[in-house]
């Protein structure tokens, strides 16, 4: 330690500095040095982060709950006098809650010991009594993977355009009008049994690839702010329904209300699980959907121009993809799998046309893409998810009156808090991985400083929270040589300077360069005790070759 | 130049050459203007209802009068005024063609003013055919869009202000929507809208520093961080609404609403006195801050220090500007501007709170302040064409009840602000620069 702070504060030249430290570590502390640093790969890790994520989610979730609730608040008004009571009805109406959730979209226990007990008092045993509870029992996930069906293939569209740097917030709008093609063609034609459906879909499919298809000509031709345009075709699309839902064409021989015959038979997607389920066959699509997001973006050509626009616009019109026309694929296809979406929605789960008919699914798939991290398996994971919580949360609304709208606040402060990895290290007290001054002591600070400088500030996990997660995954060892760049560089607060410049290229001149500038000009915001670890490129950039090798043991 | 005399001997013929290149697009402004002016020719004048007459009402009892020298109604048969309003439409697009086939650049002055004589008499036709048999109060309609335009110039200048700054403020439905909730909320908890009215702002504020600690501090992709915070914008105040608010309204959302301040003898001329002079303070307030930030952002240090930090972070750092914290003060002011435009919503027009009651206003500022070019005065105007757009609607919508004339579907109607939106973003988005480094996020080497 001594012998890193020395060179700064004695202002030697930096060959000093370095060549003290030159000698290898003693192989105990190696290997102390291991396990710190497989502790901080934990730390850093992004599973931590997302299971923390959702524990802060849904921690910040009881708190509404808790204002919300008036028993509550009655007995915070005898806080003093008894505050047990406060403290119980806090207890109970947050994990009533958060029970009924879990209730309602995984697992009915209730559900299934009533049926079991009715069986058994009916004189059943055996698997007469298991199955038939089984199926009481597990309605709520068929239910959820019900929800989950449209919400995953219309992520996997948001998906597409997020992968090319398109932000396409039009899903609500591509729903729709999706929907409303399909749902036209499924109670008005009349078609052979599979034909029917096949065209219904493909309908859905094709409007919704003409609305986003708008958005990307108006992208295209006239540079319109895809966001903007795509927001507006929403309200569009919206009020074209409402128009739609009052004109004979769609509502039938019931003028009156606002709703369409029913989908005919043949068209509508069959049912997995019997009548009394309502998960359908449009599952499959769903799967269908995520492999084809991986096929598509990255096996074919077509993704890789998708992507190739998305990571650098002039790289690409260089190499003779033209971005404009690749932003009119892109939100075509992506209109596509949304539109498919509505339509999947509107034949298998509703079976009729209504006014509300895509319900928050065009938003709620934008959070699904960003949470999956536009990635097959990732929007799938994440499309689960949030149609347990909604299915859950609709449950707990009607069992515990706390508004499905918690649930709309949980998804959003999930996918809050994934995209700031530091946010969450900072919160459970982890801030020296993002800071290695702040608390780390010796040759920890130094092999972070090390591994930041060996990567340029590559502040992968910060700017794109599409990106961070695939490379961390694929590869540890670079992962986490590239975190500590990142957090290094980049999760200072805003008015601070980082000091030292982990970011600078690891080359002897940027080091010397360094080491000159640090004793000359003390910066103001930096206090020289503080600063000692942070500025140690010198010797940490010497140790950088043993220490990548040890990182790669 | 001087390296290549031989190749251009003469500077000034180089200048011309540039200046005489004719754009690709010069025929499209020209060609859609004829288009539309055909189509109000055909259809809102040849095609009109036979025999039936348009008034508008214009001034009123005892206004500001002297000699009559308004009409209290201008009433014109509907087909013939629709026939020579577009007439006039079509004179200016053709008078449009002329101007673009002279000159490859022409005056910009000339250009905006036939576009304007263009549109206003093609938006008179469209009037007065779809007021067939009816009577349209301009002072009233001119009113309601005074009042629509204060949500949506007060979010555009939210905007203006954190993206000059370099910050892209999606986030502006959000911050209405706190904004409305705050005064509703802490108005009705105080019973009094003035109270409300400083709440506002400063609910607001909960999510600039959310935007700003996600995307500034924390670096997220901006646009992602503006539209998940409109999500949990509409989650948290959805979910209040339904617990604390529908349990005890009285207490927490009872409709509350800021006087009308009228101002006594401007308030008499006719039609503009009502419409400029007879409002509450936040459409003062607007005018105030539309000037203000007009004159900061252009004539002082800190508006140059900010565009600086917009338009190039790394020079403004090198000249010592803080980038990030410009960029955290601009977006926090930019959300207390943004809560005055929510307050707006709520204790500006006299209603309780209302689940997701901002309803897309948010992004409509948005394309405003695009449409406005990022400037303060621009982002109000733009925000008047669209509230005129949704004054016209409502106008419509409660007239459609009277009996005769023609009649348009209301959900196409309603579909009209969005429409013109998407028309205004795809025709000018072209031609508007913005800040270079707007939605990049600045990391100090």
């Amino acid at each position: 330690m001594t012998a890193v702070v020395d060179p700064e504060n004695t202002s030697s030249a930096p060959g000093v500095g370095a060549g003290s430290n030159d000698a290898p570590p003693p192989p105990e502390q190696q290997a102390e040095d291991r396990l710190r640093g497989t502790l901080q790969k934990i730390a850093r890790g992004d599973l931590l982060v997302v299971v923390m994520s959702f524990i802060f989610a849904f921690l910040i979730g009881s708190v509404l709950i808790v204002i919300a609730d008036t028993e509550v608040r009655e007995t915070f008004s005898y806080f003093l006098d008894r505050p047990s009571d406060a403290f119980t009805a806090i207890w109970q109406s947050v994990t009533q809650a958060y029970g009924a959730m879990f209730r309602g979209a995984v697992f009915d226990g209730v559900g299934y010991s009533r049926v079991a007990d009715d069986l058994r008092a009916a004189g059943g045993s055996g698997t007469y009594v298991l199955l038939p509870a089984l199926a009481a029992g597990l309605r709520p996930l068929t239910e959820t993977l019900t929800v989950a069906t449209p919400l995953i293939i219309a992520a996997a569209g948001m998906a597409v355009s997020f992968r090319a740097g398109l932000f396409n917030i039009g899903g609500t709008g591509q729903l729709i009008v999706g929907a409303m093609a399909a749902g036209y063609i499924g109670f008005t034609w009349d078609l052979p049994i599979v034909v029917h459906l096949l065209i219904a879909l493909l309908g859905g499919l094709l409007a919704g690839a003409v609305w986003g298809g708008i958005a990307g000509f108006l992208k295209a031709r006239f540079g319109a702010n895809e966001v903007i345009s795509t927001i507006m075709l929403n309200w569009i699309a919206t009020y074209l329904l409402f128009f739609a839902l009052k004109t004979a064409a769609f509502t039938g021989a019931n003028q009156s209300q606002p709703t369409s015959p029913s989908i005919s038979d043949s068209a509508v997607l069959p049912q997995l699980l019997g009548s009394g389920f309502r998960l359908h066959a449009g599952l499959f699509l769903a799967a269908g959907a995520a492999v084809l997001l991986w096929w598509l973006m990255s096996r074919s050509t077509l993704g890789f121009q998708f992507r190739a626009v998305g990571s650098n616009p002039r790289a690409s019109r260089v190499a003779g993809i033209s971005p404009s026309r690749t932003a009119f694929l892109v939100l075509t296809v992506a209109g596509g799998l949304v539109g498919l979406a509505g339509a999947v929605h509107v034949l298998g789960t509703e079976k009729r046309l209504t006014e509300g008919v895509a319900g928050s699914i065009g938003f709620d798939a934008i959070t699904v893409a960003l949470l999956g991290r536009s990635g097959p398996v990732g929007v799938v994971l994440a499309g689960l998810l949030f149609a347990g919580l909604s299915t859950g949360g609709r449950f707990m609304e009607s069992s515990q009156g706390v508004p499905l709208d918690l649930v709309q606040v949980i998804q959003v402060l999930v996918v809050l808090f994934i995209a700031a990895p530091p946010l969450v290290r900072t919160l459970i007290g982890l801030r020296r991985v993002d800071h290695p001054s702040t608390g780390a002591r010796g040759r920890t600070a130094r092999r972070t400083m090390a591994g930041s400088t060996s990567t340029s500030a590559s502040n992968s996990d910060s700017t794109s929270i599409s990106d961070s997660m695939s490379t961390s995954t694929t590869s540890p060892p670079s992962a986490s040589s590239a975190d500590p760049g990142t957090s290094a560089a980049g999760d200072l607060p805003p008015g601070s300077t980082p000091e030292g410049s982990p970011g600078r290229s690891p080359d002897p001149a940027g080091r010397h360069e360094g080491a000159h500038r640090d004793p000359s000009a003390p910066s103001p915001d930096a206090p020289s005790s503080d600063s000692s670890p942070r500025t140690a490129p010198p010797a940490g950039d010497v140790e950088d070759p043993t220490d990548a090798t040890g990182d790669q043991r | 130049m001087t390296a290549t005399p031989t190749v251009a001997p003469d500077d000034s013929e180089v200048q011309k050459k540039v200046t005489d290149e004719r754009p690709d697009s010069w025929w499209h402004l020209p060609l859609t203007t004829t288009v539309l002016g055909l189509i109000a020719l055909v259809f809102f004048g040849l095609r009109g209802v036979p025999g039936a007459e348009s008034s508008f009402a214009l001034a009123r009892e005892g206004d500001l009068n002297p000699l009559g020298l308004i009409p209290e109604r201008i009433t014109v048969p509907s087909i013939g005024g629709a026939v020579a309003l577009a007439v006039i439409a079509l004179a200016a697009s053709a008078a449009l063609w002329v101007l673009h086939a002279r000159a490859a650049r022409p005056r910009p002055a000339a250009r905006l003013g036939l576009i304007a004589v263009f549109a206003v008499s093609w938006i008179l036709a469209f009037m007065t055919w779809v007021i067939s048999e009816r009577a349209l109060d301009v002072a009233t309609l001119l009113q309601g869009t005074l009042a629509l335009a204060v949500p949506l110039a007060f979010g555009a200048l939210s905007g203006v202000l954190s993206e000059r700054a370099g910050v892209i403020n999606i986030a502006i439905e959000g911050q209405l929507l706190f904004g409305a909730f705050g005064a509703a909320l802490v108005g009705s908890l105080a019973g009094s809208a003035w109270v409300g009215l400083i709440a506002a702002p400063i609910m607001a504020l909960v999510m600039g520093a959310l935007l700003a600690m996600f995307a500034v501090g924390y670096r997220v992709q901006q646009i992602i961080v503006g539209v998940v915070l409109n999500v949990l914008a509409i989650g948290v105040t959805s979910f209040f609404f339904g617990t604390v608010m529908r349990q005890n309204p009285g207490q927490f959302n009872s409709p509350l609403r800021l006087p009308t301040l009228r101002i006594p003898v401007l308030a008499d001329i006719p039609v503009i006195g009502r419409v400029l002079f007879e409002q509450n303070i936040l459409v003062y307030l607007m005018w105030i801050i539309v000037a203000g930030l007009t004159i900061a952002l252009f004539r002082t240090r800190w508006g140059l220090r900010v565009r600086a930090v917009g338009e190039h972070p790394r020079a403004a750092d090198t000249v010592g500007i803080p980038v990030n914290r410009t960029r955290w003060i601009n977006v926090m002011l930019g959300s207390a501007v943004a809560g005055l435009g929510g307050a707006t919503l709520t204790i500006g027009t006299g209603v309780a709170f209302g689940e997701e009651m901002s309803a897309g206003k948010g992004y409509i500022a948005l394309a405003a302040m695009i449409l406005g070019r990022y400037h303060p005065v621009g982002a109000l105007l733009a925000a008047l064409t669209f509230a005129f757009a949704d004054s016209l609607q409502l106008r419509l919508g409660t007239m459609s009840a009277a009996e005769g004339g023609v009649s348009i579907p209301g959900d196409f109607l309603l579909m009209l602000p969005y429409v013109v939106a998407l028309f205004a973003v795809a025709g000018v988005v072209g031609r508007v620069r913005v800040p270079a480094a707007n939605g990049v996020p600045y990391v100090k080497q």
